[in-house]
């Protein structure tokens, strides 16, 4: 319907253009349409900013503050596995330096020997010596080795290299998990030996179960062949190949998001070690640790729905208030035009009256004097046959004129710019004066006339004969309406600023027709008695004097004059 | 005030002015007719009358013109307008310029000569209140009297 763009681009435009030719219902409604397009955009593309930027910050900052944790946990345990691994190894390299070959090579001594090691260090199975053959010399533990060669072996060529060797764990003769701590010793004479000492893994599986991971997490050690060292809940038992690929080298506690081959969203959380063919890995499903992240997102989501929802209310309110503002100006502004028409009808047609008054005037006087003169010749002649007749003519012609001049003399009254003269004056006094010009008929016609005007009625500033004008015109009005008894109310009242005058009848009232027309100049009902002037003079001058006029009308019923004077003088009246 | 009134009427519409003239002379008033403002005022310098009707919209010199001219030179000469393109501000101007009455046409005849013979009367006044101050005073000229007298 509308296009963002353009609004965007020339909101004002479209605004500007629109308020031009808004007149019909269409208009208002595109317009409303514009300016709610238009608020609503500029609205909503901050909240929709600001709410995407509070999205990934929140998000970000929601991972880091997972991400450590398990980083820090990850580095414990490594340290703590380090430790475990660092003090059976010393425990071994301090027997291997503290006894002698003899010593070690006497089973009572070395199961001595192994007895308080096993008391001291949790996690030893048995202990060995080895002589440089690979001839196992020496054996204290529960199996029977003592004898068996180890030459082949891959750990005993390590331990003649490196002098201290601490193996994979690997099942071996034992047929359960295990892992070998083997420290090569040289005697003074050249002799070397080696003293190797077997481990259970129980003892991993302790430390990672001190890591106290929830559930659905995993922890577990690896060796860099991807070879389980412990076992898994979810990436295979001990000595089997892990399930997903090893994650890059790093000695440094690392995380890592990953998909795991069971399909779920992990972290990854991983350090190698720089001692042992070993890596520690801990993996933790993102779900659980996201819980409070996906509270916080649906939070983040809501208040912006809540916000677009109010956006949009708002909007809808504001163009509405907007819209009725602009249409009631819009209708104040065509009234005051229609007003401002009107009266420069009246005016014109003031104007062409009185130009049309004068140039009659002319006329009619020479008709006048002429039938005058007649008159006056007639006068002084005898009788003759047809004096009479010719008299009555003559005095036909003479009413005729009469009649002609008091429409003329109207039509300039009513064009006529009077200045107005302000007085101090009461209303109520005027009223009762002017009716009193018209008691005679009243009577005549057994016409009741009231007149109610409250005796606190205040005084008023205005324009007395301009007001006994308008009077009369309304009681000429009123009495032409009523049929004889019949009664004309006049009431004079107070009413906050303004002084308010009713004259009721009881007459035959005007149809709704009549009444659209009644202050329109040339307009009557008194065929061929009225010149149609009356109401519309009464109208101009009331408006004149900053008053207002309204009428109400029944058939059958009557008529209800109303007009409010200001108490106030007014600069306008000047 | 058996004396015979002298008229002067004024106006261009000549057929109305000499009807009224022959109208006026049937009541007992001597009427001269001009029939525009120069003729007027030329006649009334060679022999003021009591009373002068005026038309006001005339071809060269106009009523006021004539009305201000009149009652400068001879402030007793009463002047009575009888147009039938007067308005509020026209009838005001007159009436400040010394105007007796004001009327529109068609004026009834009646009415007319009544507002004659009062402005008639009025300059008989007039001219006795200029006299008893001539006598009082040392004045000569009544015309500054009757102006001092206005203004009390």
């Amino acid at each position: 319907m509308i296009k963002l763009a353009d609004i965007i681009k020339h909101p004002l435009r479209g605004l500007q253009s629109d308020v031009d030719e808004a007149e019909s219902p269409v208009r208002y409604t595109l317009l409303r349409q514009k300016i709610f397009a238009l608020m609503a955009v500029a609205t909503l593309i901050p909240l929709l900013a600001m709410a995407v930027l509070n999205y990934y910050e929140h998000k970000t900052t929601m991972a880091r503050e997972i991400q450590n944790p398990l980083r820090v946990l990850v580095n414990k345990t490594k340290n703590s596995f380090e430790l475990f691994l660092t003090e059976r190894s010393s425990t071994v390299s301090l027997i291997a330096s503290a006894y002698t070959y003899p010593e070690l090579a006497d089973e009572k001594k070395l199961s001595r020997i192994f007895s308080v090691m096993k008391k001291e260090f949790k996690g030893f199975v048995d202990l060995g010596l080895i002589d440089e053959n690979g001839t196992q010399v020496n054996y204290v533990g529960p199996y029977a080795l003592k004898g068996k060669n180890y030459a082949e072996q891959r750990w005993f060529q390590e331990v003649r290299i490196k002098g201290k060797y601490v193996s994979d764990v690997f099942m071996g003769f034992r047929k359960f998990p295990h892992v070998i701590v083997a420290v090569q010793h040289m005697t003074e004479d050249g002799r070397t030996w080696i003293l190797r000492a077997t481990l259970d893994t129980h003892q991993f599986e302790r430390i990672i179960a001190s890591m106290s991971l929830e559930p659905d997490a995993d922890a577990f050690l690896v060796n860099s062949q991807g070879i389980m060292q412990t076992s898994s809940s979810n990436y295979g038992k001990v000595l089997e190949k892990m399930t997903f690929a090893l994650p890059p080298q790093t000695y440094e506690p690392a995380v890592l998001t990953m998909v795991d081959p069971l399909g779920r969203d992990v972290y990854v959380s991983y350090a190698y070690f720089p001692d042992a063919d070993f890596a520690l890995i801990a993996v933790k499903p993102q779900g659980s640790v996201l819980k409070t992240w996906y509270t916080v997102r649906g939070d983040l989501l809501f208040i912006f729905a809540l916000g677009v929802v109010a956006v949009f209310v708002a909007a809808y309110r504001v163009t509405d208030v907007l819209i009725g503002r602009m249409k009631e100006s819009e209708e104040r502004r065509e009234m005051a035009l229609r007003q401002v028409e009107h009266s420069q009808k009246l005016s014109s047609i003031g104007r062409l009256a009185a130009g049309v008054a004068h140039e009659i005037n002319n006329p009619l006087a020479i008709i006048n004097e002429k039938a005058g003169l007649m008159k006056d010749i007639m006068a002084r002649e005898e009788d003759f046959p047809a004096k009479a007749k010719i008299d009555a003519q003559v005095e036909s012609i003479l009413r005729s004129v009469e009649r002609c001049r008091g429409i003329t003399h109207r039509m300039l009254g009513f064009a006529r710019r009077m200045d107005v003269s302000i007085e101090d004056l009461d209303v109520g006094e005027i009223i009762k004066e002017t009716a009193g010009f018209l008691s005679n008929e009243a009577m005549h016609r057994k016409v009741d006339v009231r007149l109610e005007v409250d005796p606190e009625l205040p005084r008023i500033f205005s324009d007395r004969s301009q007001l006994q004008q308008v009077f009369l015109n309304l009681f000429n009005n009123a009495l032409a309406a009523v049929a004889d008894g019949g009664r004309i109310v006049a009431m004079a009242r107070d009413a906050g600023e303004n002084v308010e005058i009713i004259v009721r009848d009881n007459g035959c009232g005007m149809s709704d027709d009549t009444l659209k027309h009644i202050f329109e100049p040339f307009f009557t009902t008194k065929k061929g008695k009225g010149t149609g002037l009356g109401l519309s003079i009464t109208y101009g001058i009331i408006k004149r004097l900053g008053g207002d006029i309204a009428v109400e009308s029944e058939q059958g019923v009557g008529t209800t004059l109303t007009i409010t004077l200001p108490k106030g003088q007014r600069e306008a009246l000047a | 005030m058996s004396k015979k009134i002298k008229l002067l009427l004024v106006d261009d519409e000549e057929n109305f002015i000499n009807t009224l003239a022959e109208r006026m002379k049937m009541r007992d008033m001597g009427s001269n007719v001009a029939h525009d403002g120069e003729t007027a005022l030329e006649m009334v310098k060679d022999e003021a009358p009591d009373v002068m009707v005026l038309d006001l919209r005339m071809p060269g010199i106009d009523g006021v013109e004539v009305l201000r001219n009149v009652k400068k030179a001879h402030p007793h000469v009463q002047v009575i307008i009888l147009t039938g393109h007067g308005s509020e501000q026209d009838q005001e101007l007159c009436m400040q310029l010394g105007a007796f009455e004001y009327h529109k046409k068609p004026v009834d005849i009646d009415r007319l000569v009544k507002s004659i013979k009062g402005a008639y009367r009025q300059k008989m006044e007039d001219m006795m209140v200029a006299a008893t101050f001539a006598q009082a005073g040392d004045f000569d000229d009544a015309d500054q009297v009757i102006h001092e007298g206005d203004k009390k």
